[in-house]
Formats: structure tokens, sequence, C-alpha cells
């Protein structure tokens, strides 16, 4: 893009709501169901069928609003969009066009070197997703599974100016949804779709160039792709001294273009009309407070409050707030064991290297936040060691178990009694004489090598710092009998 | 037994004192409809075997101990309501062969009051006319004089009660769809006020007018129908949650105050029509009521207002019947767009395709804001006019329609012909308020003329009320 020019570009993000039933049917949908298996007449635009509206959608809906700084209209209302296409049941899509339920709000993004700017919302409206269709050679198929699934369509302000900004925004409002438990935002489910709009203006001019649209871009990727090979090719044709056509192009993933749909000319009237067969929909300033009360603490916010409050490093707390799932079990398990950073030390080295080894995500493991106090705790006061508590977070981790009854049925608790082990001290010096020479000789290392073989010997469970002092203690003794022996002119070494 | 006059009333006193059994009133039913149907054209499909099984089932069942409120009694149900596993074809090539999958609510409730849904009726095409004369699949003839029209669109279910084909019918009233074939053929005809009736399951024409409605030999038994229907639905969004009185049974008129709209006096109204109107006012001031005079300023720009409305609404529901899941498919069409328009263009009858157009074009760029957002703002003046008009009196006593039936085919189709046909109804489907015609009368032809009393939403014992009094005055009511 040459320098004279600036992107100004707008996102329409449809996210699909996290509601167990459809938006205006009790219908449930699951992504991976045997096609047309989650429908029933209203949803499939019968006769005589009627839309009922979902409330758990609507408190969805507020609460995103609610995150995001919107304000919540006391009164939205639904309109039909009209418009011919067999994805669409009805052949009308119901969405809010005239009286959205959110208005306002923004999104703050980090950019550059951690300077933070807030792109505006103009609003977010409750809609009701379509059928998907599916083409195999001259025939297609429609799937209505996921058409009447409860939407959010989040509309932000034309302000953001740059790919990178485009991402920022995505990647953080997927992380206030995922953490306010609106949308599973799960991206390869299609649960979060993006439109673009993007026009180039000449830098130091406040007015805005023709706007160019882009639909249906179903990853972040696509959207940071398609937004910098747009700028490039309207940048090309502003430079050739050309105009840029107001029109919908279409991202094209495989060949990493975009390409031409339709001219301005051709844009569809939607013919919108309110919905004559759903009231208006009141959400009371209770109703807004109760939800609210019931968002979670904003990521960023809780980053700062966890590095303060349990003294975990600035790079912890990051990956701890990175899902709202982890922050609370941190802070649950921080609570219950009284030690935040131990806790933060065992989720960020081992819990997490749990996670990624066998693919299995903290929210399905097996392990809750009071077993893992309990077995930091159980290691904390000696009762088992650390390669024993390892090996029994992996168990617990992959097939549950409560680690204090796990030590005790399985005599796992570590040998603390001196008396206990002194023997095994003993049989090891016994069995491996060349290493108390080494050490007599003066190689202090050998004495590591025998508390090994005496932790080899109680299966691990021997306390190994108690080991060392009575390996310590033995070597000692052997040191002072071969001095006195030598005294006496003769000694066990000869 | 004379089945012809029967009312659901009767009915039910001899079921319950045993000298009838619902066997025989079902077989009595049966039988008119072999007799007349074929002549009359009422019915559009009639299982003969599934009501004569079904009655004898509440004969056991009543046998059994059973008493439930419409315990054997048949009822028809126009062509637009669904009944699961029934044809619902909304008289439409569109929906030929098309079996509804799930019951309405309204069939649901009656078929848990015991009732025996027996049959379905003719009508306009989708609701759509004044004459059941657009029905795709048959001709509708009037009981009263065979060479009329029944009135529409629920004509089926008018001529089938008013015929003596039907103990009672259901129907659907949009812009006076029960109250106007009511009164053509004479029957008893109630639109209750919006909200009161689930909709659900009933094919939509316009939404927010779309009212189901019963017509009746009596205004009792219309009394007892609706409120066994009425009431909220979870699976209707506008019905009303409030739960009225129910009408005690009263026709005294004491202390009652009724109202006359002059604007529906109007000097196109036909002299017997009119007369009939202002002799049943008379009869209402000897019983002890109150009459005065009231207006309806807006009362004019109604009927262009529902027009617009109604179109608009009309176009947008019925974008649904596209050939892709269900109805009427054109075959060998490659593309989309081929599809949609060969399905609808031959599934659709012309009077359907004229007004979707309209209603398209009503909706589209500029016209939303002249046209639609304007009758919005004139449909907010005609709702207030009766608002109003309730301040200073209990209910009002109206002609239904300027005139009696006209023959078949004799339409001009001129729309001014239309508005004056609407006038009289579209204002209470506007205002979203409840109204009842009852017979009052008959031309010289012959043909039946009747009365509009309309009240609040919430209000309908009123309607009962004065109608029962006038309905007792010409000997009609059990
Ligand atoms: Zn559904």
């Amino acid at each position: 893009m040459k320098a004279q020019y600036e992107m100004r570009a707008g996102l329409e993000i449809h996210v699909q709501l996290k509601v167990a039933a459809k938006l205006f049917c009790t219908c449930d949908f699951s992504f991976a169901a045997e096609p047309n298996s989650c429908v029933c007449p209203v949803c499939l635009g019968y006769p005589g069928a009627l839309p009922v509206l979902n409330g758990a959608a609507v408190a969805q809906a507020v609460k995103a609003g609610l995150m995001l700084g919107c304000e919540i209209n006391s009164v939205s209302s639904f309109d039909r969009k009209n418009y011919f296409y067999p994805d669409a049941a009805k052949n009308y899509q119901i969405t809010q066009n005239f009286n959205p339920l959110c208005r306002g709000g923004a999104i703050e993004i980090q950019v550059g070197d951690g300077e933070v700017r807030e792109i505006g919302l103009t609003r977010i409206h409750l809609e009701e997703d379509v059928a998907k269709s599916v083409h195999h050679g001259d025939c297609s198929g429609i799937d209505f599974n996921r058409a009447g699934v409860a939407l959010i369509e989040i509309v932000t302000r034309p302000e953001i100016t740059s790919a990178d900004e485009a991402v920022a925004v995505l990647t953080a409002l997927k992380e206030l949804l995922l953490y306010a438990g609106v949308s599973d935002c799960n991206l390869e489910e299609g649960n979060m779709r993006c439109d673009v709009n993007m026009s180039l203006k000449h830098c130091g001019v406040a007015e805005l160039g023709t706007k160019v649209e882009i639909k249906n871009i179903n990853t972040i990727s696509g959207v940071q792709a398609a937004l910098r090979y747009e700028a490039r090719r309207q940048g090309d044709i502003l430079a050739g001294g050309g105009s840029v056509e107001q029109e919908t192009r279409r991202w094209d993933a495989e060949t990493g273009k975009t390409v031409a749909m339709r001219a301005k000319e051709d844009a569809p009237d939607y013919r919108y009309m309110a919905e004559p067969d759903l009231p208006q929909l009141g959400v009371t300033a209770a109703e807004v407070a109760r939800l609210g009360s019931e968002l979670p603490e904003a990521p960023a916010k809780r980053r700062i409050r966890l590095v303060e409050q349990y003294g975990i490093p600035a790079y912890d707390a990051g990956v701890i707030t990175g899902s709202r799932f982890l922050a609370d079990f941190f802070e649950e398990s921080a609570g219950l064991c009284g030690n935040g950073k131990v806790v933060s030390n065992w989720i960020m080295t081992d819990v997490l290297h749990l996670v990624g080894a066998h693919g299995v995500a903290i929210e399905a493991s097996r392990i809750s936040p009071v077993e893992l106090a309990e077995l930091i705790n159980l290691v904390n006061s000696g009762t088992i060691n650390a390669a024993t508590g390892k090996e029994l977070l992996e168990e617990i981790f992959l097939q549950g178990g409560t680690p204090t009854t796990m030590v005790e049925s399985r005599g796992l608790g570590q040998i603390s009694d001196a008396a206990m082990l002194e023997d095994l001290v003993a049989a090891a010096m016994a069995d491996n004489p060349n290493s108390v020479n080494d050490w007599l000789a003066g190689k202090k290392a050998a004495a590591g090598f025998l508390v090994g073989q005496v932790m080899k010997r109680s299966r691990g469970k021997a306390d190994p710092k108690l080991v060392g002092k009575l390996i310590e203690v033995s070597l000692n003794g052997i040191r002072t009998d071969c001095v006195t022996t030598a005294e006496c002119g003769k000694g066990e070494h000869q | 037994m004379e089945f012809a006059k029967l009312t659901i009333r009767a009915a039910l006193e001899g079921l319950r004192k045993r000298t009838l059994s619902a066997v025989e009133l079902a077989q009595a039913v049966v039988g008119a409809v072999e007799a007349c149907n074929s002549t009359l054209g009422a019915y559009l499909w009639f299982d003969r075997e599934a009501v004569l099984k079904e009655a004898a089932a509440a004969d056991e069942a009543r046998a059994a101990g059973s008493d439930l409120p419409l315990l054997g009694i048949p009822l028809a149900l126009k062509d637009n309501i669904c009944v699961a596993g029934e044809p619902c074809g909304c008289a439409s090539r569109m929906l030929e062969g098309f079996i509804a999958p799930y019951d309405s609510t309204v069939a649901e409730r009656l078929r848990g009051a015991g009732a025996i849904l027996a049959g379905r009726t003719n009508m306009d095409e989708f609701a759509l006319g004044t004459s059941t004369e657009s029905s795709a699949v048959q001709l509708t003839r009037n009981p009263a004089a065979g060479d009329y029209v029944p009135g529409g669109s629920s004509g089926g279910s008018a001529a089938a009660v008013a015929g003596g084909l039907a103990l009672a019918a259901l129907g659907s009233d949009t812009g006076g769809s029960v109250r106007q074939p009511a009164s053509h053929c004479g029957c008893v005809g109630v639109k209750p006020g919006y909200g009161r009736i689930s909709r659900f399951g009933v094919v939509a024409c316009a939404s927010s007018f779309d009212q189901v409605g019963v017509l009746t030999k009596s205004v009792a038994d219309a009394a007892l129908l609706v409120n066994i229907m009425a009431g909220f639905d979870p699976r209707d969004a506008t019905t009303l949650m409030v739960k009225p009185a129910a009408w005690d049974g009263s026709s005294d008129l004491h202390g009652m105050r009724l109202g006359l709209p002059m604007e529906y006096f109007v000097d196109w109204v036909e002299p017997e029509v009119k007369s009939a109107a202002l002799a049943a006012a008379e009869r209402c001031r000897e019983l002890g009521a109150e009459v005065i005079e009231v207006s309806l300023p807006h009362a004019d720009y109604g009927p262009a207002a529902y027009c617009v409305l109604a179109a608009a609404e009309l176009s947008t529901n019925m974008a649904r019947f596209d050939g892709v899941r269900y109805g009427e498919r054109a075959a060998g069409v490659k593309r989309i767009e081929g599809l949609y328009g060969e399905s609808r263009g031959a599934g659709l009858g012309s009077e359907v395709k004229r007004r979707i157009l309209f209603g398209t074009h009503m909706l589209s760029g500029a016209n939303y804001e002249r046209y639609f957002m304007q009758a919005q703002r004139v449909r907010a003046l005609v709702g207030d006019d009766f608002s109003k008009a309730f301040e200073c009196c209990d209910a009002l006593l109206t002609p239904v329609v300027p005139a009696a039936a006209r023959k078949l085919g004799e339409s001009d189709g001129s729309p001014v012909e239309a508005y004056r046909n609407d006038s009289f109804v579209v204002g209470v489907n506007l205002a979203g308020v409840g109204a009842l015609t009852v017979p009052y009368g008959t031309t010289a032809a012959g043909l039946p003329v009747g009365v509009q009393v309309i009240a609040p939403t919430l209000q309908e014992s009123r309607l009962y009320r004065v109608a029962s009094a006038l309905e007792a005055m010409i000997g009609g009511g059990r």
C-alpha cells in the first residue's frame, strides 16, 4: 500500500450464543448432529408455525453487551429481513434491524508497544442463523440444523486502521466472550463468522473513501489476509488514478484473493418489516443489573489483580487469565492451598504440560482445584515427595481420584522416619563399597549416587532430604572409624 | 332430531341425557355431508370412517364416566388450520397433498375437550377474498340461495354451518373473513379480540390481523367454543396472558350503553342492511339498553391502511411457499431462481399473486415510509377511535357489510367495491378488538342479513350479552 492512503475498516461479527435451544424454537443444536436432525416445524418454516423468543439467548446477548460497555435498550424489537434463498427456511430471516438490543460500547485492543486503543461499536443485535447449503455435483442439499440457531451480530465502527488491528479486535472479542461464557467462539464450528467493510482514505483528509464489503470470512487469519489483499488492490487502483467501485466481494481462502460478488446497483432490497409474530422485547433495569452481577471480571483487570494478590509473575498471570476456566481453577486452588505462587508454578509447569502432552483440555480433565490444592499440600508437608506428587497429578488428571486416599491406600506416604531408613542406608552402602571409597577419596558427588540407591530401594517413598542426611552421617561415621583404625594401624579398607 | 338446526348445546344435552349418542350425531353429519356437499361445496375433505370411529370412542368414554365439555361433538375446520395427519391445503394448488405434521393449538384444545375434528372446509385461496370464489379447488354456494356466494374467506365454514352440514365450524378472520360469510349465510360469527386465541398452527395470512374465529348456530355455542380455545399459549408470543371473566349467559341489556358509529351508517349501505342494524338498535333500546350515536372519525381511511398493511405482511408470510421444503415444486428446473418462479407461478392463484406483488411493492425502498409507515400511523388512529368510542359506550352496534351476498361470478373487481365491502369489518382487525355478527332478518330476496356487535378485546362477554338478546328476538338460539 502506498503511504498516502490510510485504511478504515469495520467488522460485522456473527457470534453463536451458548444456549441450549435455538433462538425461536426449542430444538437443540449440535455441530456434529446428522443433517436435518435438529429441526421442527418452527425452524423449518412450516405453514402456521410461530417463533417464540428464547429468554436465555436474550440474557447471553445482554451479557455480551455489558462486557463490551454497550447501552442495553429497555425496549428493542424484531424485524423480518426478506430475501429468497434456500438457506432461509421462511425466505426471511428474523433479526433486529430498526431497534437493536444493544447500542454503543467499545472494544479495547493493544497496539504496538502496549498502547491501548478503543474501537467503537455501533450495535449488537440478536438474529437467527440460516441453514447450510451443501453442494455435491449438480445437486444441492440443505441442512437446516443450523437454521434458527441464536446469534448476535456485533457491528464495529469503521475505526480499524490495519489488518493487524482487525486481528486484535477479533482476538480480544473472542477472549471476552469466551470469558463471559456467552459463546464457545469455536471458529472451526463456525461459532464466529465475520463480514468486513473497508475503504482507503487519503492521509490527512477526514472524508472516507469508497467502501467495499467482503463477506463471510471464517477465520481470524482470513480477515487479516483479506484486509491486506484488499488494501493492496484498492491502493493500486487509487495509485493508478482509478476509483474504487462500491461493491460486495467474497474472500476466496484458496486463492487468497477477494472476488467481486455484486455491484452496488445489485444490492438486494431486504424490505425490512417489523416482525408481527413477536412482541417488543422489554429488558428491565433490574434484569440488566442481575445479569451484570453474574459477569466475570474482565481478563485484563484480572491479570493485574492476580499479580498483585498472589505475587505471581505477570507472564504466568497472562497465561492463567487466558481462559476463564483456568483462572477460576487457579484462584480456587490457590485459596484452598493458601499459596498462590506454588499453585501457579504447578499449573504453569505440570498441569499445562499434561494438557499439551495428552491433548486434553483442563476443562475435560478429571482434576479439580480441590485435588490440585490437596496434592500440593501433601508435597509441601513432606507427606509425599515431589516425584510421587507429579505421578499422582498425571493419574488424577487422566483418571480422577482423591490424593489423600490414593496416598493412604497405596502406602505412598513418604518415609520420614530415620529408624526405618537406616537399614536401607546401611544396605546401600554395603552394596556399593566403591562409592563409599570414592566419597572417602574426596568425590563428594558419590553421596548423591548413594541417595539415589536408597530412593530406589524405598520405591521412591523415602524422604530424599532425610536420606541425604543419614548417608552423610554414616559416611562421616566411616571416616571417623577409618581415622580411628588408622591410628590403630588397621582399617576396613585394606 | 333435526340435525340442520341442532346446536352444540342441544346436542350436548342429548348426549348427557343419553337420548342421543355420539355415533348417531356423527351419522347425521355424515348423512348431511353425503347428501348435500356435492351441491353446496362446503367441505374440501371429510373422513367419514375416522369421524364414525372417533364418535364410537366418544360414546365409550361417556359410558366410562367422561364428561368433557365437547365430548362427541363434531366440528368442521377451515382448510388453513393444521391438524396432524390431515391435509392442510388453504384451498391452494401450492399446498395440494400437503399433510400437516403437527397440531395447531386450537385443534389440540378442542380435541382435548372431547371434540371430533370432522372435515375441512373450503375457503378463498390462502384466505384472500370475500366470496370463496378464489378457492383453487371448488365453488361453494350460499345455502340460502344456491346462485349466491357464501362470502369469504371462511365461506366453506359458513355454508357448512348454515347449510346444516356441521354443528359448528372454525374460521379465521383477518379482515372480516368470519363475520362477513356468517352474515351472508345466516349464522353467528365471532372474531375474538387479537391475542385471545392462539394462531399457532394456523397458516398465516396477515399475522397482526389474523384471529381464529367460530361460526355457529347460536351465540351460546360461539361463547362455549371461544372459551375452550382462548387463553395464553406459550407457542404464540402474541397471545394474551389475561383471562377475562366468562360470560354468565345473561342477555340483560339494562344499564348497557350501545354506540352506533355514524360512519357505518352511510348512504351507500343498502336500505335493507341499514334498517336491519337500526331495527336491532331499536330492539336493544326496548330491552333496556341506552343507544347513542358515536363517531369513528378515521373510519374512511381504515380500508386503505388495512389493504397496505395486510398485503405487506402477507407478502412475507407467503414467501415460505417456495417448493423447496414442501408443497408444489416445479419439475425439471435447474436453477434455484427458476424453481421459485416456476413453483410459485404454477402453485399460486392470481388473487394471491396480485396481493403478494402489491405487498412486496409496499415494503420496497421509499414505499416503506410512504405507504407502510403511513398506514401504521393510520392504524394507530383507527385504534384510538375505538378506544375513545368505548369510553362513552360499552359496545358498538353496526352493519356487517354494506349489502347482502351477491351472485356468484358477479364481482366487478373494482377497488371501490372492495373498500366498501371491507369498510365495517376491517376497523375491528386494525384495532384488534373483538366482534360478533348475529343474523337479524333477511332481504326481500331471502338472503340473510346480520348485524355486528363490537366490544373491547377482553370484554367479549358484552358481545354475547347483546347478541343473545337479539338472537332471542328472532327466535334463534337454544
Ligand atoms: Zn426448531
